[in-house]
């Protein structure tokens, strides 16, 4: 299915193969622009395919709130580990 | 066991990225921008109802000048409301229970109401320092009290916001820790602090919308006054 060259920067990650991997992460741009350009992409797409949906339920929400109550016990693993141990 | 109680309002890091960085920018996620169609999705339509119903019952009482504040004042009281809700699930972090911030929000946002007062009828907010129908001989410590309690709102704005969701959070990590050492020994009394337990879940949920919503409400009174 080779139609055009694309360049390796441009492709999407799970188009990349593994040899190309370095200089894929290389020419990502990492700059705060960059950075939140990713961020909103990645919100796009999220947003859009559970929660600007015509039927929308709780589950795009629900999603979201769990992911963040995950971060947060990683976040605070150090802490809550010691409270078992005193 | 008194110092890991209060553990839990430190603000964690992890490799140097504080938590509330994260706590402080979830509520823009949450929220859903209306797209450009002409009927939203349910979702985005709910959104738009309670924030409809929100403005109305704020800003029905209050003069045309007043309503600029508007949307200063449903961002913020949407913003309480969700980092107040979100303190409530496991594990989170709740960036309201710090002091610092709610005099941040309280203290510039009180200034700006006197400050518009003072500048646009200095007249008329200044003669709120004295209610209508004082004894003569009375006046002049009613007005060092009006005075004061002028410069204590937005210590009180900050301090109960502060106070009410420190408590809560307090509360059921104590009666949560109760529960949890009781259950080997004495089940019964175990399932009843979990009745408790439960109760005062649902009572924390209520405070944390209603601290959000007197907040905002008596910032609403304070430019009512002033505007």
């Amino acid at each position: 299915m080779a139609d055009r060259p694309v360049p390796v920067v441009e492709k999407r990650l799970m188009d990349v193969k593994l040899g190309e991997l370095g200089s894929w992460l290389g020419g990502r741009d990492f700059t705060p622009n960059g950075i939140l350009q990713a961020i909103r992409r990645g919100h796009d797409r999220y947003y859009n395919k559970y929660i600007n949906v015509k039927k929308g339920g709780i589950g795009g929400v629900a999603m979201l709130l769990v992911g963040y109550v995950a971060i947060s016990y990683l976040w605070e693993y150090d802490h809550i580990s010691e409270i078992l141990t005193i | 066991m008194t110092l890991s109680l209060f553990d839990q309002f430190m603000s964690p890091t992890l490799l140097g990225v504080p938590l509330i960085g994260l706590a402080l920018a979830l509520p823009w996620v949450l929220f859903f921008q209306p797209g450009a169609r002409w009927m939203n999705n349910r979702l985005v339509t709910l959104q738009a109802v309670f924030m409809n119903w929100f403005v109305k019952q704020i800003f029905q009482p209050m003069s045309l000048g007043g309503h600029k504040w508007a949307a200063l004042l449903m961002s913020l009281m949407l913003f309480l409301i969700t980092l107040n809700m979100l303190g409530l699930l496991p594990y989170t972090f709740t960036p309201t229970t710090q002091l610092s911030l709610n005099m941040a929000f309280a203290v510039p946002l009180w200034l700006a109401t006197v400050i518009i007062g003072m500048r646009n009828q200095p007249t008329h907010a200044l003669g709120h320092l004295l209610p209508e129908g004082t004894p003569t001989a009375l006046i002049p410590v009613l007005i060092v009290i009006e005075t004061i309690s002028l410069f204590i709102r937005p210590l009180a704005l900050g301090v109960r916001l502060t106070a009410n969701l420190t408590a809560g959070h307090l509360l059921i990590q104590l009666i949560a820790t109760a529960a949890f050492v009781l259950f080997p020994m004495m089940p019964s009394v175990a399932i009843l602090t979990s009745i408790l337990l439960f109760l005062l879940t649902l009572l924390e949920i209520a405070v944390a919308m209603i601290q959000a919503y007197v907040f905002v409400l008596l910032l609403s009174l304070y430019l009512q006054e002033n505007v």
